[in-house]
C-alpha cells in the first residue's frame, strides 16, 4: 500500500458529533440517557406532535459554550436554522440545527506533536431517533421494514467541524483521540464511540504531494471506533489514489465504512439530491450569551490536555508527545506525577505511565501522597527498582503506606558496602567465568548479576551491582 | 428575480415536498403559482439594500430553560395513535437510502 | 346574554353553568346542520365542565372570570385525548396527549368548551371552501362564505351556538372572517397569548385571538388566555396589557391615523371603503384627532407575506408523514418514501399542496435570497413604517376585508383572487402588531361591513378602547 502511496498526499478534515453530558433534552425536559426501554422517553415536543414548541435547554448552551472556549473559538451571538429533510427517525422531519451563525466557530485543536488543527465551527443541533431494520441481517437494503424508537430523538449534540488539516490517518486518529479528551475534561460529554455518543465523519481527499490545491472528497461515514476511522482513511486513500492512477476521477459522494468488509462504499440511493432549505427557526429566538456568562464558563474551565502535556514534560524533563506523557494526561493521573518531589518527576512519571497506567481502576483510588513516598523511597535508595514495583503494586491493590507495606514484606535495600560484599562471595566462587569476564566476554556480565540477585533475594540494586563487577574488572 | 417558474420546477418541488402530481396538476399548478410569483415581483421596485431581514417579529433573545426532567407522555397514549407499531416502536416500511 | 351576564350570572348562582351549556348545545345541535360551524360538538365534555363549575360556585370557590361561558375552539388547537383535525384528513382522528396552553387557561378562568369548529384546512384560505369536511355557511346569509380560516368559530358567534370563540390569525383568519360574518375578532401582539398546541401554519406569523359578539366580550376573553408561558419561547415575558382596562374610556384626544395605502388598495370596494370613511368621521365628531397617514410598505405586505408563510409551513408540515399520528396510505411493497408521497397526497388539500410547493420553492437552493430573503427584508421595511406611523398616531384605522361576504365557489378558482382578501390584515401578522375587526355597519348587499383597528406591539388597552367605541358610534 504505501508504494502506491509515494508522492500523494492524504487530506483529512472531521465531522464529529458529540452527546453533551445534559440531564434533559435540547428543546424538552424528557431525560438525555442511553439504554432505556424503546420510546419511554419522549414528549409532544421530542415526537414533533403538531402544536408543540421548542424551549432550550441552558445547559445544552452552556456545555457548547464550555468546548468552543476550550477548542479556542470565538463564541459569538447565534441563531438556530430548520435543515429540512425526510427520514423516519427524524419526528419533525427538519432537525434544529446551527448555520451560518453557529455559537461557536473559528479555533484550533493542539494535536500531542504540536500541530494545531483548525476548528472551523461547533454548533448545536439536535440528535435523530434509533431506527433498527429487520431482516436481511439488520441491513438497511436487506431490510423487509424498519422500526424506530424516539428515545434519542432531542438529545443535544454538538458538531465539531475541522478545517481539512489532517495528513493522514494516524493524525486523523489523534485528532479525536485529542478531542474526546477534551471532551471529557471539560465534562462537555462522556466521549463514549462504542454507546454512539462521539461519532465521526471523515472528508478524505487526496492530492499530489507538494500541491496546495484540495482533491474532490468524499464523506465517510459508520466508523465506530478509532481503529475503524483509521483503516477508513487508509482505505479510502489508497481507493482514491489508485482511481486517479487509473485515470478515472473521484466522485465527491457519501461512503459508507463497511467494517467487516474492510471498505467503504457508495452510500447512493435512488433518492434525487438533497436541498436542506434551511431557514431561521421561527419557534427560537437568537442566542446572545452576555459576556458575564461567557466570562463564567472561561473561568471553570479545568486544565486542558495540551496544557497539562506541556506542565508534565516540564517538570519531568521529557517531551510533551512521549507516550509517557501522553498516556498520563489520556488518563487524568497527572496528580500522581505532579505530587512526587519535583527532582523525582522523571522516576514518578515512568512509575505512573508503565505500572499505575496498566489498572486504571486501581490508579484513580491511588493516594498520590502515599505514592510520592513510594516515589522517593525507590529515588533515594531504600528500595530497588524490583521492591518498588512490588510495593506498588500492593499500595493500589489495598492502599496504606508504602514504608509499611515494604516492611511488612521484609524489603531493605542492601546497603553499598553489603553489595560489594555479596559480589565478592560471588565473584570467589566462579573464577574461571570471572576470567573470562575479565578478559573481555561481557555477556557474562548478566551472568554475575544473576547471581548477586539470587543471592540477596531480589533486594540488591541490579545496576549498583553491574557497576561494582565493572570497576571491579576495570571498567 | 429568478425567472418564471417552469412545469419541471414544480415537479422538482414536488419531490421535495414528498407530492405525487398527476399531469395536469403539473399545468394547474404550474399556472396558480406563477400567478403568486408574479404578483410577488411588486417588491423587485423596493430598495432594500442594506436592510436587515425580520425573522422574528419582536426582538427577543435568550429564552432558555433550567435543565430539569419533566414526566414525558406515556408510551401506550403515544404509541396508540400510530398507524403500525411493533415491538413498541413505530413501524415503517422499508428504508432505501441512509440518512443523508 | 352576553359572555359577561353570563359569567356573572353564574359566579352568582343566577342560573347554572349546566343550564348555559345545555341552552348553547341545543341551539348548537339544532342550527349548525345548516351552517356546519363545528367539526365536532362536546357535549359529554362540555357537561362534565360545567358540572364542575356549578360545584365550584356551590362550595363557594372562585370559578374564574369566565365561569360557565360557553367557548368554541378552533380546530387546529389541540385538546387532550379529543379529535384536533386542522380540518384535514391528514389528521383525521388523531387526539392529542396534551392541552394547549389556552386550552387550560380556558379552564381556569372558568369557561367550557363545547365544540371544534370548522376552518380551512390547516388555517391555509380566507372561506372555509378548504375544509376536508366541507364548507361552513355564513349564518348571515347562507350562500355566502363566513370567510376564514376561523371560519367556524365566526359563524358559530355569529348564529349564537357560543358567546366565544378561539381563532387563529396568520395573516387575517381572525379578523377577515369576524368582519364577513358580523362579530368582533382580535389578532393579538404576537408573542401575548401561547401558541404551545396550536398547530402551526406559519410559526413566525400565527397568533391565537379572541372572537365574539362585542368588543368587551372579545376583550375579556384575550385578558383569560394572554400571559407569559414557559412551554413557548417566542411568548412574551412580563405582564401583558390588559384589552379589558379602558373600553369606556372614550376616545377624546386620541389620535388616529387611516392608512391611505390600504383604503385605496388593489380591490377595495366601495362600499367598504366609505363605511370606513364614517367611522373615521364619527371618531373625529366623538374627540379623536382623526388624519390620513402613509405606511407605504403595507402595500407589499402581501407579496412578502405569500413567500414566508407558505415557505414556513412547507417545513411545519413536514411532519404528516403517515410514520407517528394521523392519516397512513401504503402501497403493497411500496418503501418508505412511497409511503410518505401517497399519505400527503391522499391526505392534503389542493390549498396546502400549493402553499407546500410555493414555500419549497420559495427556500430552495438558488432561490432563497431572491423570495425568501427578500420577503424577510420587506417585513423590516413594514415594521419601519408602522414606527414611524406610531410616532404620530395611537391607532390606525383601515378597512378589514375588501368586500363583504362572497357567495360560495365564487373565488376557488383563482387562488390569487382568494389571496387579495387579505391585503388588509397582513401586515399587522408581519409586523407583530395588534389588530381588531369591528362590525360597522353593512355593505350594498346589506351584510356586515368591519372595520380594523391596528395598535403597536402590546398597544392592546388602546386599542380596544378604540374599538369598543367604534361599536358604539356604529350605525
Ligand atoms: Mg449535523
Ligand atoms: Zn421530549
Amino acid at each position: 500500500m504505501t508504494e502506491v502511496r509515494t508522492g500523494w498526499e492524504t487530506v483529512v478534515g472531521l465531522e464529529v458529533h458529540a452527546e453533551l453530558s445534559t440531564a434533559t433534552k435540547l428543546f424538552c425536559g424528557c431525560r438525555n440517557v442511553f439504554g432505556e426501554e424503546p420510546n419511554t422517553n419522549v414528549c409532544p415536543v421530542c415526537l414533533g406532535l403538531p402544536g408543540s414548541l421548542p424551549v432550550l435547554n441552558r445547559m445544552a448552551v452552556e456545555l457548547a459554550m464550555r468546548i468552543g472556549t476550550a477548542l479556542h473559538c470565538r463564541v459569538q451571538p447565534s441563531q438556530f436554522h430548520r435543515k429540512n429533510y425526510f427520514y423516519p427517525d427524524m419526528p419533525k422531519d427538519y432537525q434544529i440545527s446551527q448555520y451560518d451563525v453557529p455559537i461557536n466557530a473559528d479555533g484550533w485543536l493542539e494535536l500531542p506533536g504540536g500541530r494545531r488543527v483548525g476548528i472551523v465551527r461547533a454548533h448545536l443541533e439536535e440528535d435523530t431517533g434509533k431506527t433498527t431494520h429487520v431482516g436481511g441481517g439488520g441491513r438497511i437494503h436487506e431490510a423487509s421494514h424498519s422500526l424506530v424508537d424516539y428515545n434519542r430523538a432531542g438529545v443535544p449534540l454538538v458538531e465539531i467541524v475541522s478545517a481539512p488539516d489532517m495528513r493522514s490517518a494516524e493524525e486523523a486518529k489523534a485528532y479525536v483521540d485529542e478531542l474526546r479528551a477534551i471532551l471529557v475534561a471539560t465534562g462537555v460529554s462522556d466521549g463514549k464511540m462504542e454507546e454512539g455518543s462521539l461519532r465521526v465523519d471523515a472528508n478524505v481527499s487526496v492530492r499530489p504531494a507538494g500541491s496546495d490545491q484540495l482533491g474532490t472528497r468524499c464523506e465517510i461515514k459508520n466508523m465506530n471506533s478509532l481503529r475503524s476511522l483509521g483503516r477508513a482513511v487508509e482505505y479510502e486513500a489508497s481507493r482514491q489514489i489508485r482511481l486517479i492512477g487509473e485515470g478515472r476521477t473521484v466522485i465527491q459522494e457519501t461512503r459508507h465504512w463497511d467494517e467487516g468488509a474492510g471498505k467503504t462504499g457508495s452510500m447512493r440511493s435512488k433518492e434525487e439530491a438533497y436541498d436542506y432549505r434551511y431557514f431561521p427557526e421561527p419557534d427560537l429566538v437568537p442566542l446572545a450569551p452576555p459576556a458575564e456568562w461567557l466570562g463564567r464558563v472561561a473561568a471553570s474551565l479545568p486544565r486542558l490536555p495540551a496544557e497539562r502535556r506541556a506542565a508534565l514534560a516540564a517538570l519531568s524533563g521529557s517531551s510533551p508527545d512521549s507516550d509517557a506523557v501522553v498516556t498520563v494526561v489520556r488518563l487524568g493521573l497527572d496528580r500522581l506525577v505532579e505530587a512526587a518531589p519535583p527532582e523525582h518527576a522523571a522516576l514518578a512519571l515512568r512509575r505512573t505511565a508503565n505500572e499505575v497506567a496498566s489498572d486504571t481502576e486501581a490508579a484513580a483510588r491511588l493516594d498520590a501522597r502515599a505514592f510520592a513516598r513510594l516515589v522517593a523511597l525507590e529515588a533515594g535508595g531504600k528500595l530497588t527498582v524490583a521492591q518498588a514495583r512490588t510495593v506498588l503494586k500492593e499500595l493500589m491493590r489495598r492502599g496504606g503506606d508504602p514504608e509499611e507495606i515494604a516492611a511488612e514484606l521484609g524489603f531493605e535495600a542492601l546497603d553499598a558496602g553489603s553489595l560489594e560484599k555479596v559480589v565478592d562471595e560471588v565473584v570467589a566462587a566462579h573464577p574461571v567465568e570471572w576470567e573470562r569476564f575479565a578478559a573481555g566476554e561481557d555477556k557474562l556480565a548478566g551472568f554475575f548479576v544473576g547471581l548477586v540477585k539470587k543471592a540477596t533475594g531480589g533486594s540488591a540494586d541490579l545496576g549498583e551491582a553491574s557497576a561494582l563487577l565493572r570497576s571491579r574488572r576495570g571498567g | 428575480m429568478p425567472s418564471r417558474i417552469t412545469p419541471e420546477d414544480v415537479k422538482h418541488v414536488a419531490r421535495l415536498a414528498r407530492l405525487r402530481l398527476g399531469p395536469e396538476e403539473v399545468q394547474t399548478f404550474t399556472a396558480q403559482l406563477a400567478a403568486v410569483l408574479d404578483h410577488a415581483r411588486d417588491v423587485e421596485a423596493l430598495d432594500t439594500a442594506g436592510v436587515e431581514p425580520t425573522a422574528h417579529p419582536l426582538p427577543l433573545v435568550n429564552v432558555l430553560r433550567d435543565d430539569v426532567p419533566r414526566r414525558g407522555s406515556d408510551r401506550d397514549e403515544v404509541l396508540a395513535e400510530a398507524p403500525e407499531v411493533e415491538d413498541h416502536r413505530f413501524r415503517v416500511p422499508r428504508i432505501l437510502g441512509e440518512a443523508p | 346574554m352576553s359572555a359577561r351576564e353570563i359569567a356573572a350570572a353564574v359566579r352568582a348562582g343566577a342560573t347554572s353553568a349546566a343550564a348555559v351549556v345545555e341552552e348553547h348545545l341545543e341551539r348548537a345541535e339544532g342550527g349548525d346542520g345548516e351552517v356546519h360551524a363545528f367539526n365536532s360538538l362536546l357535549a359529554d365534555h362540555a357537561r362534565r365542565a360545567a358540572v364542575a363549575v356549578d360545584r365550584a360556585v356551590a362550595e363557594g370557590r372562585d370559578p374564574g372570570p369566565l365561569a360557565g361561558v360557553p367557548v368554541a375552539l378552533k380546530d387546529n388547537i389541540c385538546t387532550r385525548g379529543i379529535p384536533t383535525t386542522c380540518s384535514s384528513r391528514i389528521l383525521d382522528g388523531w387526539r392529542p396527549p396534551y392541552d394547549a396552553t389556552v386550552v387550560r387557561r380556558l379552564a381556569d378562568s372558568g369557561a367550557v368548551v363545547i365544540g371544534k369548529t370548522n376552518m380551512d384546512e390547516f388555517a391555509m384560505g380566507s372561506s372555509t371552501e378548504n375544509s376536508a369536511f366541507g364548507p361552513t355557511r355564513n349564518p348571515r346569509d347562507k350562500t355566502r362564505v363566513p370567510g376564514g380560516s376561523s371560519g367556524g368559530s365566526a359563524a358559530a358567534v355569529a348564529a349564537g351556538f357560543a358567546p366565544l370563540a378561539l381563532g387563529s390569525d396568520t395573516g387575517g383568519s381572525i379578523r377577515q372572517p369576524a368582519a364577513l360574518c358580523g362579530v368582533v375578532g382580535a389578532k393579538p401582539t404576537y408573542g401575548l397569548v401561547s401558541r404551545y398546541g396550536l398547530v402551526a401554519f406559519a410559526s413566525s406569523l400565527d397568533q391565537i385571538g379572541p372572537l365574539a359578539a362585542d368588543v368587551a366580550d372579545a376583550a375579556v376573553l384575550l385578558d383569560a388566555i394572554s400571559g407569559p408561558d414557559p412551554a413557548d419561547s417566542t411568548c412574551l415575558a412580563g405582564e401583558a396589557p390588559r384589552a379589558a382596562e379602558r373600553l369606556d374610556a372614550g376616545v377624546d384626544g386620541i389620535r388616529v391615523g387611516v392608512v391611505r395605502e390600504l383604503a385605496e388598495a388593489e380591490g377595495m370596494s366601495a362600499d367598504v371603503v366609505s363605511r370606513l370613511r364614517q367611522a373615521a368621521e364619527a371618531l373625529a365628531g366623538a374627540g379623536a384627532k382623526v388624519d390620513e397617514v402613509s405606511v407605504p410598505a403595507a402595500v407589499y405586505g402581501l407579496s412578502a407575506y405569500y413567500l414566508i408563510a407558505p415557505a414556513e409551513a412547507s417545513s411545519n408540515l413536514a411532519r404528516y408523514d403517515g410514520v407517528r399520528y394521523g392519516l397512513r396510505v401504503e402501497e403493497p411493497g411500496g418503501d418508505v418514501t412511497e409511503m410518505y408521497e401517497a399519505t400527503r397526497t391522499a391526505g392534503f388539500g389542493d390549498e396546502v399542496k400549493r402553499r407546500v410547493m410555493l414555500g419549497t420553492y420559495a427556500l430552495s437552493a438558488g432561490y432563497y435570497d431572491a423570495y425568501y430573503g427578500k420577503a424577510q427584508k420587506v417585513r423590516t421595511l413594514i415594521i419601519r413604517d408602522f414606527d414611524a406611523a406610531y410616532e404620530s398616531f395611537d391607532v390606525l384605522l383601515s378597512p378589514t376585508a375588501p368586500g363583504t361576504a362572497f357567495p360560495l365557489g365564487s373565488k376557488t378558482a383563482d387562488p390569487l383572487t382568494m389571496y387579495l382578501n387579505d391585503v388588509c390584515t397582513i401586515p399587522s401578522n408581519l409586523a407583530g402588531h395588534p389588530a381588531i375587526s369591528v362590525p360597522f355597519g353593512w355593505g350594498d348587499d346589506g351584510l356586515p361591513v368591519g372595520v380594523q383597528v391596528l395598535a403597536p406591539a402590546l398597544g392592546e388597552t388602546v386599542m380596544f378602547q378604540v374599538a369598543a367605541h367604534i361599536e358604539r358610534l356604529a350605525p
